[in-house]
């Protein structure tokens, strides 16, 4: 086990490494930098001016030399400047990761807290009209895209209650500081929801039908203690790995759902970087996604071996 | 001397204006609402190009002059004294003197001073050691041989010829005066003004904040206790956001005309303006290889539009056809419509155009058989998509088979100016209604904005003449003959100039939506809400 977790941590080193080296080359290889950009609004391009402004931010240097310099300052916790705001790259980022993080959270947990009681009761009533609906909640769920979704609740919201869930820094009561991630993180794990409760579905309705299921109901086991002590625990497993991969993916759907909800977020922090190119801001952000990205990964595997003994690591 | 009595004039216009246009008496107090359609790159007006900067930064500063905030036609007859006390030019105008206020602090406390108006404009010429990352109005500037001062309270602009236009570019939005003693990085992070309200926090993708300046120089102003700006990229979320009342105004100019219905409907008592904005969308075309090198194709092209079709599906209806300048009524030098409608391609039977269009296309050979295929570059955004793709349906009646040429914004001026294209769909924004500002921006030989590299010496010629003309009549039939001059050289043919809205709550007021710039009416000192 300690091998394999040695193992493992060294590929993490070597995957964030590969993709420090791919996302910069990337960013570079994409027609314009920041320079352009300013000058857009201009309506024209200064040479001379451009050449001196891509002086002052480096950007005239081999790009392995950028490459080196980037590497270098954030081995030492520097993270450079933003090229737009001027601001340190840390002092931009660090504010926006416990807004993230805490809408991330949120949909992780409605999407598993709605999707797993919801697919084993799909599956325990397979082919009831109460099955039937919930997979067309689930087909919905797949199907609706985030920020159609996120625009139908703010829509509602003014037709209804005069008012909408967007961000706001200082909410008033303990209310609204729920109401403003809640709402949005239900637009976003809702797709997330639709899906967990597909796979926990099938994956209960396989383990219903297995032998040692058959033998807990003739032991007289309760339905509830079938279903959920026996069947579920074997058949979360799949679950989790859904769940995992969901949360890597989750920054695709927060890039617009914080974009519609107009929250200050890193996902919708990183779209204004990239278009601007912001490249401190987006390698930055993109390396510190990576670093989640893998993490979730890593702690998935480990969770394998907790929840089923017969998973053994580097046996 | 030619002196203006500013400080008659300013008088008057607050008689005239309190006793039309708002009875009630104001009241202090409040935020101020308002959402922003993005993130500017930086707080400094004199580095950007965009009213996207003047709208939140333009109450943190002061001009010498400033185009009346309650006249929504901008006009040298609406320039009133800001940190000027008065002006005056001189016999042979060619030297611009104001007299400056005294009682002026920046928001640091340090005095403000014509050291201070000398250091904003020696570093617009691009004289001063301190630079700006950009400057992109240096061409404003290029008339005035120096700045001099006189004591703390006197600075002179010395021209190389007459050039009365410099006034109404001092009164734009985009020519505030920048304090000597705070660097330009400095003003792009963390502005310091005279103006009306106080810099508190820029959050990129985020908000903007500016608080009541106590100490203003126009006692008992402002009458807000600031202004905070909501940054919403996402414009179905700020309309939901102005309906809801979370925003007392919309972003000025950013509604369009489907969505200020929507607005309407939804928040009847909300008080919309729609007015023109002088941004034309216009054609631009590379000459300078086959097949736009054919003055015959160039013709044929312009002959081929039908610019109501274009208004109609974009707009509604409402939309401006004119020459280079800004239509009338709202804008000031207009072509009358007689004079317009004989340019090739105004008349109003397009079939005829069209028809004539059609042999030019065959002179040059070209015809049913034997389609000319091109391409229609343009940027990424609706405002340039959508109406690139009706002109690529439109030039299908002259055997033009277009495809369209999608170009990301940071691609884009790079593009053009390696004259990657052959033809383009692009807007031009004028900040001023005033023809030095368009005519030398935009058609003059080697102008940084004369994307299509059109040099005409005799119109050149003509540019200067107007420019110097201190007589409006002669100058206004100056100008009149060089925009249907440009129009007949098929240099960048103007297909229409838009409208757009704005909306407030009804306890705003004091607003006043330009109609003939978006650049200049954001000071906001004595806006006042109502509640």
């Amino acid at each position: 086990m300690f091998a394999y977790i040695v193992r493992r941590l060294f590929l993490m080193l070597v995957t964030l490494f590969g993709i420090s080296v791919i996302i910069f080359v990337l960013l570079r290889v994409v027609p314009g930098n920041i320079v352009d950009i300013l000058f857009d609004a201009a309506g024209f391009v200064d040479p001379a001016d451009k050449a001196n402004l891509e002086r002052e931010l480096g950007l005239n240097q081999p790009i392995v030399i950028q490459y080196l310099h980037w590497i270098g300052g954030l081995l030492h916790g520097d993270l450079g400047y933003s090229y737009v705001s001027e601001k340190p790259a840390l002092e931009e980022i660090l504010p926006r990761i416990p807004i993230t993080a805490r809408l991330a959270g949120l949909a992780l947990l409605f999407s598993a807290s709605i999707g797993i009681p919801l697919g084993v009761i799909s599956a325990v009533h397979q082919g009831s009209k109460l099955d039937y609906a919930l997979r067309v909640v689930s087909l919905s769920g797949l199907s609706l895209p985030s920020f159609w979704l996120g625009l139908l609740i703010l829509m509602a919201s003014v037709s209804l209650f005069g008012t909408m869930p967007i961000f706001n820094p200082n909410p008033k009561t303990w209310l609204e500081a729920l109401t403003i991630y809640a709402v949005p993180a239900m637009a976003v794990g809702f797709r997330s929801a639709a899906l967990t409760m597909r796979i926990t579905r099938s994956s209960m309705l396989e383990i219903l039908r297995q032998d040692y299921i058959r033998t807990a109901r003739a032991k007289g086991a309760s339905e509830a203690s079938v279903n959920y002590r026996h069947a579920l625990k074997n058949a979360v497993l799949p679950v989790i790995t859904v769940i995992g991969i969901e949360a890597a993916f989750l920054i695709g759907g927060l890039i617009v759902t914080e974009t519609v909800f107009n929250i200050p977020g890193i996902a919708r922090f990183l779209v204004e970087a990239l278009r601007w190119r912001d490249y401190p801001i987006v390698q930055n952000l993109v390396m510190f996604i990576a670093v989640v990205v893998v993490v979730v990964n890593f702690i998935v595997d480990m969770l394998y071996a907790a929840i089923d003994p017969r998973i053994r690591f580097g046996d | 001397m030619r002196s203006v009595r500013a400080l008659a004039v300013a008088a008057l216009s607050v008689l005239t204006f309190s006793g039309t246009s708002h009875a009630a008496e104001p009241k202090s107090g409040g935020i101020f609402r308002i959402y922003h359609r993005d993130s500017p790159g930086s707080a400094s007006i004199h580095e950007g190009a965009t009213y996207s900067l003047n709208v939140p930064f333009m109450p943190i500063f002061n001009n010498l002059v400033i185009f009346d905030q309650h006249i929504a036609q901008n006009s040298t007859s609406t320039i009133r004294p800001e940190l000027a006390e008065s002006w005056a030019w001189s016999g042979d105008n060619k030297t611009l003197t104001f007299k400056l206020r005294k009682d002026v602090k920046w928001h640091d406390g340090k005095p403000f001073t014509a050291a201070d108006v000398k250091c904003t404009f020696d570093m617009l010429m691009g004289k001063s050691q301190q630079k700006f990352r950009q400057n992109p109005r240096k061409s404003w500037y290029e008339q005035v041989d120096e700045v001099t001062t006189n004591g703390d309270d006197e600075a002179s602009f010395k021209l190389k010829r007459p050039q009365p236009a410099l006034l109404s570019l001092l009164a734009s939005g985009y020519s505030p005066v920048y304090p000597c003693h705070v660097s330009p990085a400095e003003m792009r992070t963390k502005p310091v003004g005279t103006g009306p309200f106080k810099f508190v926090e820029f959050k990129a993708n985020e908000s903007i904040k500016l608080t009541k300046n106590p100490d203003y120089f126009k006692k008992g102003l402002p009458y807000l206790d600031g202004i905070e700006f909501t940054i919403i990229t996402n414009r179905s979320t700020a309309i939901l956001g102005f309906v809801s009342g979370k925003f007392d105004m919309t972003f000025p100019t950013e509604v369009s005309i489907p969505l200020l219905k929507d607005v309407k409907s939804q928040d009847p008592k909300a008080v919309c303006v729609v007015e023109p904005n002088n941004v034309s969308t216009n054609i631009i075309i590379n000459s300078s290889g086959p097949p736009f090198d054919n003055l015959d194709i160039r013709r044929a092209l312009a002959l081929a539009l039908d610019r109501k079709a274009f208004i109609q599906i974009m707009f509604e209806g409402q939309g401006d056809i004119g020459g280079t300048m800004e239509p009338a009524p709202d804008g000031l030098w207009a072509m009358p419509k007689e004079m317009l409608e004989q340019i090739p391609g105004y008349g109003p039977d397009i079939e005829k155009n069209r028809e004539e269009a059609r042999e030019l296309m065959q002179k040059a050979g070209y015809g049913p058989d034997k389609h000319l295929q091109i391409k229609v570059s343009t940027r990424n955004i609706a405002v340039y998509r959508d109406p690139a793709i009706i002109l690529i349906d439109q030039i299908k009646s002259i055997y033009i088979d277009a495809e369209l040429d999608v170009v990301d914004t940071a691609q884009w001026f790079p593009k053009i100016a390696r004259k990657d294209y052959s033809l383009g769909l692009n807007l031009t924004g004028n900040a001023v209604d005033e023809p030095d500002q368009s005519f030398y921006e935009n058609y003059a030989c080697g102008s940084e904005r004369n994307y299509t590299n059109y040099c005409n010496k005799d119109i050149e010629k003509l540019f200067d003449q107007q420019s110097e003309e201190t007589n409006i009549d002669k100058r206004k039939k100056l100008v009149w003959e060089i925009d249907k001059k440009l129009q007949e050289d098929v240099a960048r043919p103007i297909i229409f100039h838009a409208r757009t809205g704005t909306c407030w709550k009804p306890y705003v007021k004091n607003v006043t939506i330009m109609s003939n710039s978006s650049y200049n009416g954001y000071r906001y000192e004595d806006v006042w809400l109502d509640k």
